[in-house]
């Protein structure tokens, strides 16, 4: 028998950024505010303290700051045809869990997506004619232009003090900064972190080659920092351990050390760790939440909470798990293409780089940050790019990063060289310093039968249905990889390496190996209840009392990182419901 | 390799076979390490390698330790995997958290599935180690009427080959599927901090130039472009 607890103005789902943001922002504007974590609680010491915090096999390999999937997983299959069957270990993405969530164990890239992200299908049918979108590709405008949310853009590489160079400011182009940039009102933070030797020559070589490197924009902060709300980061040491790693540096911009701890400071705010949420509570007319409920994984005791406005601040998968759950909205059918809540999922296609052995460099990987790295954008962020010879939509950066090399997951060999045995050790040896990797990140466009749905078979410990993926890399996404794919081997080739591999093709969609954390959509924003799930201000359209923040808002997946446009849209939730819908609750328009 | 004394003719002599393994692996540990000659300079300066396990069987460690010796042999960069510590590092896994399925889904119902949807057996990975090991053992009686372990060395590396590239099937587990997760739970053993009992004197990360857990670069980023950073690693075993 669930114990019915006090109401509150706000219940938070989740405390990592998004839900941080808000909690921070609407406790300090005097709502009463409860955030409910699954996990743990997280302290910088003694949890991410030197030296246990550098082992690679607890958090890198066994994912101890991770989602268990015990608990709670999902299934996956490629097309509806298949049988779904649960991912059972992690792999290809990471789920965070605890205070902090994914912001503790982010590697920190921090970008603002490009204008032609902002408004995808616009800036598509105005270029290259309605009929260069493939039919079954639903991507659509974001509600919001990147000038609207170029404030808040800002206020999260503020807070997160972010590294980097600007490369327009309000319309001026900054030199060393990215060309292709979109206006912004002024520079990073902080200056950009140190390049490492692989970034120095990739800089030196596309410049030559006539394209426009730039420092990629990082949330490892230069030197120290004070942040507006007087939060105080270190400056990043290069440890190379960032990403799956808290940092002890305090050099990553996280929550845990920024907007969580105002929130704590406030009367008006309070924390509950372990409390894992399986459902928002409606009422009989299903158009208004009145809370949640959840159970408290320490003890086994179950709880309502009601609350005049639900937040969704979990994993941008989880958001969209529990709307279904919950009944929030029209669930999305591939085969009728009725519905809206599990549609448009996008991932980030790689398998496009490629990996330089040099008999005469030493690149010493181990000389690393999350985040830092050379990039172009010139066939992603560049209007120029000649997307019709490629017959594909949206693009990829290449770009050296430095960011993982330790010992268990990085040990590069030239082609041909065997797993295992001395021919493999001797190659081992040899190469493990003289190796580097250029990459290729690409977006992912949105297609019909990429979404979630509840599963029909399997269960996580609550006895809830498991979230169902169905997902696989399309025609479009392999355009992509092997265009730009072939870009970056010509980089590698100018460079001269003694050997190469890669780049490779982009195959099926493979939930094993990891890729990247970056989960997308599934609650779109968009402009009307027949396209999305949730409004301008991320707020459910059929239930308006309900907002769902994070990437499971974003219509499509850019080339870029999903972080920074995930903290604008926070701000930006936070200030509509302090500014406008604590005064009128209702649908915003 | 394969006239080092081994491990199943050691146990025969002194007479505990069918006893305990684990009794049989303790009471011997110090007798035993005596007995093989160091196989290399790094080995010899060590403290000598624990044979103590307390998830594998006798019969069970033999396999491990031949496996490991074969996936990571001794030459003029490092001993062999188990002077390396790597089958006792493998033990400890299987017998704790991970190897009791703790970060594993583990209901039902099953099915075999496609590859890329990843695990999928009802075993948790320690069972699932068992399980491939006996499977392995049966093969290797079945079709050259020995044991894994008292195969010569070339004989095992062509069952470990055949094994990675799935041309021999096994009863009841994927011979490919089990070679791969004994393999990367060896390389995890080799090279992961000594602390989990292998990459023992951190000969695994001498060998390749990693520096260890202290780690702070903000100068050298910059002063070791292109240079080599030589210095002795320091694991958490010597920073606590």
């Amino acid at each position: 028998m669930a114990t019915r607890l006090r109401a509150v103005d706000v219940v938070i789902v989740g405390l990592g950024w998004t839900g941080g943001i808000l909690a921070k922002e609407l406790s300090e504007a005097g709502m009463r505010v409860v955030a409910l974590e699954r996990g743990a609680m997280r302290s910088t010491n003694p949890d991410f303290a030197i030296p246990l915090i550098r082992d690679e096999l607890k958090y890198a390999v066994r994912n101890a700051l991770m989602q268990n999937p015990v608990r709670d997983t999902l299934t996956f299959r490629h097309s509806p045809s298949e049988p779904a069957l649960p991912m059972r270990q992690l792999g290809s993405f990471l789920p965070g869990e605890g205070v902090g969530g994914a912001g503790v164990h982010w590697n920190g890239v921090t970008w603002r997506w490009t204008g032609i992200d902002h408004a995808a299908r616009s800036y598509y049918e105005q270029r290259h004619g309605k009929s260069f979108i493939p039919a079954d590709m639903a991507i659509q405008d974001w509600p919001m232009t990147y000038a609207e949310l170029e404030p808040y853009y800002d206020r999260f590489e503020r807070t997160a003090g972010v590294s980097g160079k600007a490369g327009n400011i309000r319309g001026t182009t900054q030199p060393g900064g990215n060309f292709f940039e979109q206006p912004r009102d002024r520079d990073y933070p902080l200056p950009a972190l140190e390049p490492s030797y692989s970034q120095v020559l990739f800089n030196d070589a596309t410049a030559q080659m006539g394209y426009h490197p730039f420092p990629r924009p990082c949330a490892n902060a230069s030197r120290a920092y004070t942040n507006p709300d007087g939060s105080r980061l270190g400056a990043c040491v290069y440890c190379g351990h960032c990403e799956r790693f808290g940092c002890e540096a305090n050099a990553k911009g996280s929550p845990h050390i920024t907007v969580i701890p105002k929130a704590m400071a406030q009367p008006t705010f309070e924390l509950r760790t372990h409390s894992w949420v399986t459902k928002v509570m409606l009422d009989s007319t299903k158009k208004k939440a009145i809370g949640v409920a959840y159970t408290d994984v320490a003890t086994g005791q179950e709880y309502e909470q009601p609350a005049a406005i639900v937040a969704l601040c979990a994993y941008a998968i989880n958001n969209v798990h529990l709307m279904l759950l919950s009944g929030i909205g029209t669930p999305y059918d591939a085969t009728t293409q009725k519905g809206v809540v599990g549609k448009n999922y996008c991932y980030q296609p790689g398998g496009g780089g490629v990996t330089l052995f040099f008999e005469d460099k030493i690149f010493n990987p181990f000389m690393a940050t999350g985040a830092f790295g050379i990039a172009i954008d010139d066939f992603h962020a560049n209007d120029q790019f000649d997307r019709a010879a490629v017959g594909a939509l949206g693009g990829a950066t290449i770009n050296v990063g430095q960011s993982n090399g330790r010992p268990i997951g990085y040990r590069p060999v030239p082609a041909g060289t065997p797993r295992w045995g001395a021919e493999w050790k001797k190659a081992t040896a040899k190469w493990y310093l003289r190796a580097m990797n250029i990459g290729v990140t690409a977006s992912n466009m949105p297609n019909r039968y990429n979404a979630y749905d509840l599963d029909p078979t399997y269960k996580n410990v609550f006895g809830q249905p498991l979230l169902r993926l169905t997902y696989n890399f399309l025609e479009n996404d392999k355009k992509v990889i092997a265009y730009v794919g072939q870009k970056a081997a010509e980089i590698a080739r100018s460079l001269k390496p003694t050997s190469m591999t890669g780049p490779g093709t982009l195959g099926e969609y493979n939930i094993v190996p990891y890729q990247s954390t970056h989960n997308t959509g599934g609650a779109i924003m968009g402009t009307s209840p027949g396209n999305s799930a949730v409004n301008k201000y991320l707020q459910s359209w059929d239930v308006p009392n309900v907002f769902v923040i994070g990437a499971s808002a974003f219509p499509h997946n850019s080339a870029y990182n999903p972080t920074g446009p995930v903290g604008a849209l926070a701000y930006w939730t936070a200030d509509a419901i302090k500014q406008r819908y604590r005064q009128r609750p209702g649908l915003m328009t | 390799m394969s006239e080092q004394p081994n491990r199943r003719d050691f146990l025969k002599t002194v007479g505990t076979v069918g006893a305990s393994g684990i009794a049989a692996a303790v009471g011997v540990e110090g007798v035993e390490a005596q007995a093989r000659p160091a196989a290399s300079p790094t080995a010899s300066t060590a403290a000598p390698v624990s044979h103590a396990y307390t998830f594998l069987t006798a019969p069970e460690a033999a396999f491990i330790e031949a496996a490991v010796d074969r996936l990571i042999p001794a030459d003029d960069l490092t001993p062999g995997g188990t002077d390396c510590g790597v089958a006792v590092f493998i033990d400890r896994q299987l017998a704790g958290a991970w190897g009791s399925g703790d970060r594993t889904y583990m209901q039902g119902p099953w099915q075999k599935g496609v590859p890329t949807q990843g695990y999928q057996s009802p075993l948790t990975p320690a069972e699932f180690f068992r399980t491939g090991i006996a499977a392995a053992n049966a093969y290797c009686r079945k079709t050259l009427q020995k044991e894994f372990d008292r195969l010569t060395a070339d004989e095992q590396i062509k069952v470990l080959q055949e094994m990675e590239q799935g041309r021999v099937a096994f009863d009841g587990i994927s011979a490919q599927e089990f070679f791969n997760l004994l393999l990367a739970t060896t390389m995890q053993g080799f090279f992961a901090d000594p602390v989990y009992g292998g990459n023992r004197d951190k000969v695994a990360w001498k060998m390749i130039g990693f520096p260890g857990v202290v780690a702070i670069y903000s100068e050298h980023i910059k002063t070791y472009r292109n240079k080599k950073y030589d210095v002795e690693p320091k694991s958490i075993v010597d920073l606590s």
